[in-house]
């Protein structure tokens, strides 16, 4: 794994165990893209930053953390908005998607799919997560055949309200599927959808489908 | 019998986790959520299941079936 390269998109919830749980396990070279800055409503659930790193850009507050705790791996950033296809000439591995609205979210999974590139997808909110793999293979379905693309971006969890160690169950399960896919081992979550709702403490585990209709990995 | 399920926080808006619809004929997703909820509007971005596997509302299901709901989950 020390010569693998992981795409981290957002350090919020879910980024910040993704991010150290990578890191502690010795994924070579993390990239962290979030533009927004540490604020201390954060810090409930956002666990790679604290309180003395509040006005700080999420990606500088999480190197710092990441780093301390594993100084043999690499960091960088991801600094201009990102697109449909950004991925194409980068050598990324895996993108993780940790963001938080379906705007963001449609557009990496549209990057996943042009440049082949697997992708691992969570959300949680309020008492609920999902995870999925998404491998961009043509035989596989991808973000988009799950979810229509209309204006509606979603609850926040800043809105909605969020427990907080849920984002440490559904980010863990993400760092666990990213580890998977990079090492070639297990069955991942690809094609299928696991969902937890943590006030019944039920999991479900849904099989997806490609959509033939898709105007993202369909031809 | 179709089995209607609801989960996390459509569980708190419906007001109940699971229902038994008795149908005459198949159903599409779509009805079974109308029927299952008074007719309220289908949300946006909600998740579909039978029998465990991802569907769109327009699925036909008949008795004997699960139907499954789940809603959007977009925050990290």
């Amino acid at each position: 794994m020390d010569e693998k390269k992981v795409l981290i998109i957002g350090l919020g919830g879910l980024g910040s165990p993704v991010a150290m749980y990578l890191a502690a396990a010795g994924v070579g070279h993390l990239v962290l893209a979030d533009f927004d800055r540490v604020d201390l409503s954060n810090l409930q659930r956002q666990i790679v930053h604290d309180t003395t790193q509040i006005g700080q850009y999420k990606t500088i507050s999480a190197q710092t953390k990441l780093q301390a705790l594993n100084p043999d791996i690499e960091i960088s950033f991801i600094k201009d908005m990102i697109s449909e296809d950004f991925l194409i000439e980068d050598d990324i591995d895996v993108v993780v998607d940790c963001s938080d609205n379906f705007a963001t979210r449609f557009i990496i999974n549209a990057a996943c799919v042009h440049a082949g590139t697997p992708l691992v997808s969570g959300a949680a909110l309020r008492w609920g997560g999902q995870v999925a793999v998404f491998s961009s293979s043509p035989q596989s379905p991808c973000y988009r055949c799950l979810y229509s693309d209309n204006e509606d971006e979603g609850e926040a969890c800043s809105d909605a309200g969020i427990l907080a160690p849920l984002v440490g169950v559904i980010g863990s399960i993400q760092a666990v599927e990213v580890i998977k896919v990079l090492c070639g081992i297990g069955n991942p979550l690809s094609g299928r959808l696991l969902l937890f709702d943590a006030l019944s403490m039920q999991w479900r585990t849904l099989k997806l489908h490609k959509d033939p209709t898709c105007p993202i990995c369909s031809n | 019998m179709i089995t209607v399920k609801f989960f996390a926080s459509l569980r708190e808006q419906v007001g109940k986790g699971e229902i038994q619809l008795d149908v005459a004929e198949p159903l599409s997703v779509a009805q079974v959520w109308a029927q299952a909820c008074d007719n309220a509007p289908l949300p946006s971005h909600i998740l579909m299941a039978v029998n465990m596997e991802y569907s769109d509302q327009n699925r036909l299901v008949d008795a004997g079936d699960e139907v499954a709901f789940f809603p959007p989950v977009t925050g990290g």
